[in-house]
């Protein structure tokens, strides 16, 4: 009934839906369930003094973020933000049909790849009108990774942080290790804290995720930014000798990394971490909500993947950037642009770290004040860079990392030995899945 | 021999009524009480049944065949474009999860048939016995078949989770060197699934086959008593033959089980290797960002073909049954 009461524009959206969540229903088998979750938030959606927002946030520190942000803007305009938490894996599982049926006004997402494929789909309203609002608060690099492939503007970026490698001050000075700059360092520190008793090195794939992180690292060290992106856009083999080395360089530090990743989440391993058990952890900076002790967090620390090859250095950073953007057909478009030249103020940034401050702005004039010194070394560790890549899944198309890579590196950590015919296995699937519209 | 003779008098004597009722008066019947709004509302009945079966499962097995056929993102219709048989070589060329996911449906399906499915039976047996706190044990092995296999799949992480699960803490195989991965050693993950698969299912073998055995004629133990049969005699020669009617639920409901496996797997690891599964090759290919719901359906129809060659051996032996009656 709601769709007769808005205005002309929303009319024809509907009809569309409708037929879509029909068809989709009754075409494809499994998709029923997110279609189905997917019809949730149209109910309140014809109040104009509210905004729905869909939120992948559902970890407590996010959540309770982003709750903040809301609440001030609610304070500040009257506007009430509807927020639609949903576990993020599902969220992004079911992004797709979740786009496609009734989506929220606006939504979480993230900047790159994964951002403008759904831009090119139609499944986003460019808003080019926002960023002549906000866009004097972002820097350059920050802009770029806003726009869409057809040069239009569909996201707001709030926050960013790096993957670097983290360990713990206390641990290094009792043993008296040095942080490593280059690769023969760091395979050497690895060796002295086996030694030690240590763990060299944290990790836990069962999420499948996390090693594709120390797959880029070692990547755009080894190969550069410029190959990192030819790879991701499925352009570069992976059967050339430069990936081919990506591996053996892995492999030779796979020895140091923790017993059966495969069977273990990535919080598991940064309790290893906090508990002192374990030297480094290759991570986001997202680490840092695991320790909860704020002791163990102030002693916490990090330092940029070692160079390996000097040409590239250490000038590439991944820095994946999250942040929101409008769904095809907003009930609430004019309330919905608002809340978003809010999302994109330095002030709605400040209020997301000052509870998550594992990440750092997006924006360059928010207040860096109150940063701790991981925060610091972070923000300077992302403006320094040369380039910023996202994150492997972010880079890429996700239906490749997925079902591809994720597995592929999976039977990698377990079996080292297998690479050559994993990477023509890899390379394979990768050109049928690129040869797709 | 003489089971079958018992077996046929309850048939035999069900068929003739039908046969005896004249046709005819029914008929003539049928005209005089079925009023235009009686019709209408059978009509309802029959109908919209009919309509939401062929929507929802017809209309969908098609559309999920022909979309095997093609490739498509799920966005718009335009998107779909027909490829022939490319997914379906993709998959058996190519893939590799998907030669283990169908060898795991297979070993499922073994497994389930020869460890719980006995146990379950062992167990009916004993507690058809009546013995004391019959109804206690009855409850603490059913327990598991009322809990969501997600849940299971939760529960059963607390045991095997290799750093701070039960086992591991218990034996200290959670130290570096003596390390056991129960979830992400493709030689071990499999078996431990399997091991919680089991827990549940032997709950379930149990209560159907103690409803199996509640159907045995007492007279017959009686008999076989009578003749001095001892126990191991009169349940093999008397009572596990006049069990097969729930012999072939069993044996549905346990290959329904084998092909359906999923939640449990994908609690336990998202059917990393060693655990795939086709149902969650056909989940991980379209529930996704950017789904690729062509080679999805084809993994679909795979799964949908070993289901055929499995139900139509079924159906044909059913029917021929039935003619036979």
């Amino acid at each position: 009934m709601h769709d007769l009461s808005p205005s002309g524009l929303a009319l024809p959206a509907p009809s569309r839906r409708t037929l879509l969540r029909g068809i989709g229903g009754a075409a494809v088998l499994g998709a029923g369930i997110p279609l189905l979750s997917a019809c949730g938030g149209s109910g309140t959606a014809a109040d104009p003094k509210t905004v729905s927002l869909g939120s992948k946030a559902s970890d407590p520190v996010p959540k309770k973020a982003f709750a903040d942000i809301y609440a001030a803007y609610k304070k500040k305009s009257g506007i009430t933000v509807d927020v639609n938490t949903k576990d993020s894996n599902t969220f992004q599982e079911q992004i797709n049909s979740y786009l496609q049926g009734t989506p929220d006004d606006v939504f979480t997402w993230f900047a790159g790849y994964r951002m403008q494929f759904f831009a090119a789909k139609g499944l986003a309203t460019p808003i080019d009108d926002v960023w002549q609002t906000i866009g004097a608060n972002f820097p350059e690099a920050m802009q770029k990774l806003s726009k869409g492939e057809d040069g239009k503007y569909y996201f707001v970026p709030l926050y960013t942080y790096p993957w670097a490698v983290f360990y713990r001050k206390s641990v290094f000075a009792q043993y008296g290790y040095e942080v490593p700059t280059t690769w023969d360092d760091f395979v050497a520190l690895c060796k002295q804290m086996q030694k030690d008793k240590l763990v060299p090195m944290a990790f836990g794939d069962k999420d499948a995720w996390p090693a594709l992180g120390t797959f880029d690292q070692i990547n755009f060290r080894q190969n550069g930014y410029d190959f990192h992106v030819e790879l991701m856009a499925g352009k570069a083999s992976w059967t050339d000798a430069k990936v081919r080395k990506v591996f053996d360089l892995w492999a030779e530090i796979l020895p140091y990394h923790q017993e059966g990743a495969v069977g273990r989440t990535w919080q598991d391993a940064a309790q290893t971490l906090a508990s002192k058990k374990a030297g480094m952890y290759i991570l986001g900076t997202f680490v840092a909500q695991q320790f909860t002790d704020k002791a163990a967090l102030d002693d916490l620390d990090f330092f940029a993947f070692p160079e390996i090859d000097p040409a590239y250095g250490q000038d590439t950073v991944e820095a994946p950037t999250d942040g929101f953007m409008m769904s095809k057909s907003p009930k609430n478009k004019a309330e919905a642009v608002k809340l978003l030249e809010y999302l994109g103020t330095p002030d709605a940034e400040d209020i997301y770290l000052k509870s998550d401050p594992s990440v750092v702005h997006a924006s360059s004039k928010a207040d860096t004040s109150s940063y701790t010194a991981i925060q610091k070394k972070a923000y300077d560790m992302i403006s320094g860079a040369k380039s910023l890549t996202q994150f492997m899944d972010r880079d890429s198309r996700p239906d490749f990392t997925s079902t591809v890579m994720q597995p592929a590196l999976q039977k990698f950590i377990r079996d080292p030995k297998g690479v050559d015919s994993l990477l023509s296995s890899i390379e394979r699937q990768k050109k049928t899945i690129f040869a797709q519209s | 021999m003489t089971t079958e003779t018992t077996k046929e008098i309850p048939e035999a004597a069900a068929v003739p009524p039908p046969g005896v009722a004249p046709a005819p008066k029914a008929s003539h019947g049928h005209r005089r009480l079925l009023t235009r709004r009686d019709r209408i509302t059978l009509g309802f009945m029959a109908g919209l049944p009919t309509i939401l079966h062929i929507a929802l499962v017809w209309v969908t097995a098609f559309a999920s065949i022909a979309l095997a056929f093609t490739t498509w993102d799920g966005i718009g219709f335009d998107s779909i474009q027909w490829v022939g048989l490319q997914n379906f070589k993709e998959l058996f060329e190519q893939n590799p999860q998907f030669w283990p996911a169908v060898q795991h449906n297979v070993i499922w399906f073994v497994v389930l048939i020869a460890i719980p499915t006995p146990l379950g039976l062992f167990l009916a047996v004993q507690l058809d016995k009546k013995i004391r706190f019959s109804r206690v044990y009855q409850t603490a092995f059913f327990l598991p078949v009322v809990l969501s296999m997600a849940v299971i799949g939760f529960v059963w992480q607390l045991i095997y989770n290799p750093d701070t699960g039960l086992i591991n803490s218990i034996i200290g195989a959670n130290e570096p060197g003596k390390y056991i991965d129960w979830i992400g050693d493709p030689d071990l993950n499999l078996w431990a699934i399997l091991i919680a698969a089991s827990w549940r299912h032997t709950g379930y073998m149990m209560i159907l086959y103690l409803a199996g055995l509640k159907g045995v004629d007492p007279s017959l133990r009686e008999a076989s008593a009578l003749d001095g049969a001892n126990e191991w005699q009169t349940f093999k020669n008397v009572i596990f033959p006049t069990l097969r009617p729930t012999n072939t639920v069993v044996l549905v409901v346990t290959i329904i089980e084998a092909l359906r496996a999923f939640d449990l797997v994908f609690v336990f690891n998202k059917g990393a290797e060693g655990t795939e599964l086709l149902s969650i090759l056909v989940t991980n290919n379209i529930i996704g960002e950017s789904s690729r719901i062509g080679y999805g359906s084809a993994i679909a129809v795979v799964l949908l073909l070993i289901s055929l060659v499995v139900i139509i051996p079924y159906l044909v032996a059913t029917f021929r049954k039935e003619r036979r009656a």
